[in-house]
């Protein structure tokens, strides 16, 4: 596969290069065990590709200071994010941010149109806020903001659901989020994940 | 009421170098803690606000010859201010998200309450805020602005420091050579406004760059056309230097 | 070069003076504007912002020299002042005098009898003597005569705010004579009431 070898090749030459920063080959492998080869996400280990590079050292550092303890992060990131240093942190999350991410397509299709109207306008009678306003019109995200376009489909309902159901749960997620899952119901946010999964 | 966790600070842009955080976090007593009890403090000086507000506006509304006697409940109230905090900051401090969303607290209730009805009447476009006005009575208005006026954390800061002394002098002087007369005549020495006049202090760097860039684009209200001339006659980098120095008064 | 300087009304105007261009005075104009409001008729910033409209050039041209000069100390004023040449003064004089809206910030109703009667009458001050009546410099109508100024349609709490600190604000330099000396033991004498009336009266008048 195309992406494949173009992973093979980037480690290639970053292990080869003598760069500012060097990232060892080991430490990206190991990712892929459940990340993917490319990084796209594999069920339940979300996309890393093309993520937002502070978002991705934010939850590198939450993880390793559990605080972010959501299941999933605590049976399978707690462990691995241990032995992950800041540099090396630091080097990773830039690293994956430059790959280009492929979209998950595997929402319900057919709530791709109430998903949009959520995100794109939120629910003002409901004080649902505009995703939009902080995630942008395609869901690319900014600063320490996640993208979240392309995210598969079970990985952003899980999410939305932890926040919103569990409130103080994530004692990493900072205002707005709880805040705002909170108020979505489930079909609301069923919506949402299935809209997001298609955005490119 | 939610407990309100820490906030962190904002990190980096698009394109900006990247930020170093160091492991493991800074130790108790710092900024962080400092600003969760802050926050923690001011939600429950928050709810005694709003209850005093929810009151207030019980009493006129029933004063009045209203057909219904409650405007709105307090625990509507409560909820709209969440509502607004989602995309404002916990205290009303702004946010930078993919827009900036500009700062609250501490704004003029007449301004406030403007940019409420311009939002509605389509003198003021914006497509996420539009929505947002609709969906509120004058009444839950008059309630919001009065309680954002009540915030005062501290600016969001750090942007562009080098550049605010350049724009206090344009701030408190003016720039005659240009015409460009001072921001502090209407807006106040500390640019805190008055009335319909909005306070600028210790607003969004990059909201106040936008909106001074696109003013005439934005707003078509006729109390701020007294702007256009003055958009005019800056050009890019004393908008920066205005907007660095602004937002960083507290 | 002949130099124009323009004195009382019924000149031409005040563009075709030869040492300031059109274009020039127009945009300086306009910047005039921005915060004495679009007809000068002035406007409520954070600070009260005088009316000019109607304004005798004189006078208009005795503060900007006053406020260049930091005789008369306002730092906003000392800045757009200080750019500006003689001919510039006396171009926005003659172009401010022109002007006639109506009046922008009107007083409490109730205080503009009493504010007449002072205007027109004068007052006896506690400690003693007398102050003439303040028409007998100002005009019947508060119009204004060459250097002292119009007060007819003039904000009123930038009339209370003048009033009441005076001598922080004019006549900063002792050595130098200064017009607005005059005014100095009358703002003085007058009490908090009589300055809030007269304020109202003069703020009323057309």
């Amino acid at each position: 596969m195309k992406l494949t070898r173009l992973n093979i090749a980037i480690l290639a030459i970053i292990s080869f290069a003598v760069p500012a920063w060097a990232i060892d080959v080991e430490t990206p492998k190991r990712c892929t065990v459940c990340h993917s080869a490319s990084f796209q996400g594999l069920q339940p280990a979300p996309r890393l590709a093309g993520q937002r590079y502070q978002y991705l050292f934010n939850q590198l550092s939450d993880l390793g200071l559990h605080r972010r303890d959501d299941p999933n992060a605590k049976l399978f990131m707690w462990p691995v994010v241990a032995t992950v240093n800041p540099q090396t942190a630091r080097e990773l999350a830039l690293y994956l941010s430059t790959i280009p991410p492929v979209a998950a397509e595997d929402g319900d299709a057919e709530l791709i149109a109430s998903g949009r109207k959520i995100y794109q306008e939120g629910m003002p009678e409901a004080n649902v806020v505009a995703c939009v306003a902080c995630h942008g019109p395609n869901a690319e995200g900014v600063g320490e903001i996640p993208r979240l376009g392309g995210l598969a489909y079970p990985y952003l309902r899980r999410r939305l659901e932890q926040w919103g159901r569990q409130g103080g749960y994530n004692e990493a997620t900072r205002p707005p989020m709880p805040h705002v899952a909170s108020n979505l119901s489930l079909k609301q946010i069923e919506a949402l994940a299935s809209y997001l999964s298609f955005v490119k | 009421m939610k407990l309100i966790t820490s906030y962190r600070g904002r990190g980096t842009e698009v394109g900006d170098e990247p930020m170093v955080l160091s492991f493991p976090s800074a130790p108790a007593g710092t900024p962080r803690e400092g600003c969760r009890r802050r926050i923690v403090k001011a939600s429950g000086l928050r709810l005694a606000l709003q209850l005093a507000i929810a009151v207030v506006v019980f009493a006129t509304a029933a004063g009045g010859a209203a057909t219904k006697a409650l405007a709105f409940s307090s625990h509507e109230l409560a909820a709209k201010i969440a509502y607004c905090q989602d995309c404002h900051g916990p205290a009303g401090q702004g946010y930078r998200g993919f827009y900036p969303m500009p700062r609250l607290a501490g704004q003029q209730v007449e301004y406030f309450e403007d940019q409420l009805r311009a939002f509605v009447e389509g003198r003021r476009l914006n497509s996420i805020m539009s929505p947002v006005a609709r969906s509120l009575s004058p009444a839950m208005m008059t309630a919001l602005a009065t309680d954002f006026r009540a915030f005062n954390p501290r600016p969001l800061g750090g942007d562009r420091r080098e550049l605010a002394a350049m724009g206090e002098k344009i701030f408190q002087d003016g720039v005659p050579e240009q015409n460009v007369p001072a921001c502090a005549a209407c807006h106040g020495p500390e640019a805190t406004g008055i009335k319909q006049i909005p306070r600028l202090s210790g607003q969004l760097y990059l909201y106040m760059v936008k909106t001074l860039t696109n003013f005439r684009k934005d707003r078509k209200e006729h109390l701020s056309d007294v702007m256009y001339p003055v958009v005019e006659s800056l050009n890019k980098r004393q908008i920066e230097a205005v907007a660095a120095y602004v937002s960083s008064l507290r | 070069m002949l130099v124009i300087v323009f004195g009382g009304a019924g000149r031409t105007s005040a563009a075709e003076t030869a040492a300031v261009s059109k274009p020039e005075l127009e945009a300086k104009i306009k910047y005039c504007e921005i915060c004495h409001g679009h007809s000068a008729e002035g406007f409520e910033g954070y600070y009260p912002i005088p009316r000019l409209a109607g304004q005798t050039p004189d006078f208009i041209k005795y503060s900007l020299q006053a406020f260049a000069e930091r005789t008369r100390t306002n730092n906003i004023m000392f800045h757009v002042a200080r750019v500006l040449s003689p001919d510039m003064m006396a171009a926005l004089g003659a172009h401010f005098h022109d002007l006639n809206a109506k009046p922008l910030g009107a007083g409490p109703t109730d205080l503009v009898a009493a504010g007449k009667e002072i205007f027109e009458t004068g007052v006896e001050p506690r400690g003693g003597g007398r102050i003439k009546s303040c028409s007998s410099c100002h005009g019947d109508n508060a119009e204004g005569n060459q250097d002292f100024p119009r007060l007819a349609g003039q904000l009123d709490d930038y009339i209370v705010d003048k009033l009441t600190n005076w001598s922080k604000e004019f006549g900063q330099h002792p050595s130098k004579m200064d017009v607005s000396r005059i005014m100095q033991p009358i703002a003085e004498a007058l009490t908090e009431a009589q300055i809030k009336a007269v304020a109202a009266y003069l703020s009323s008048l057309q």
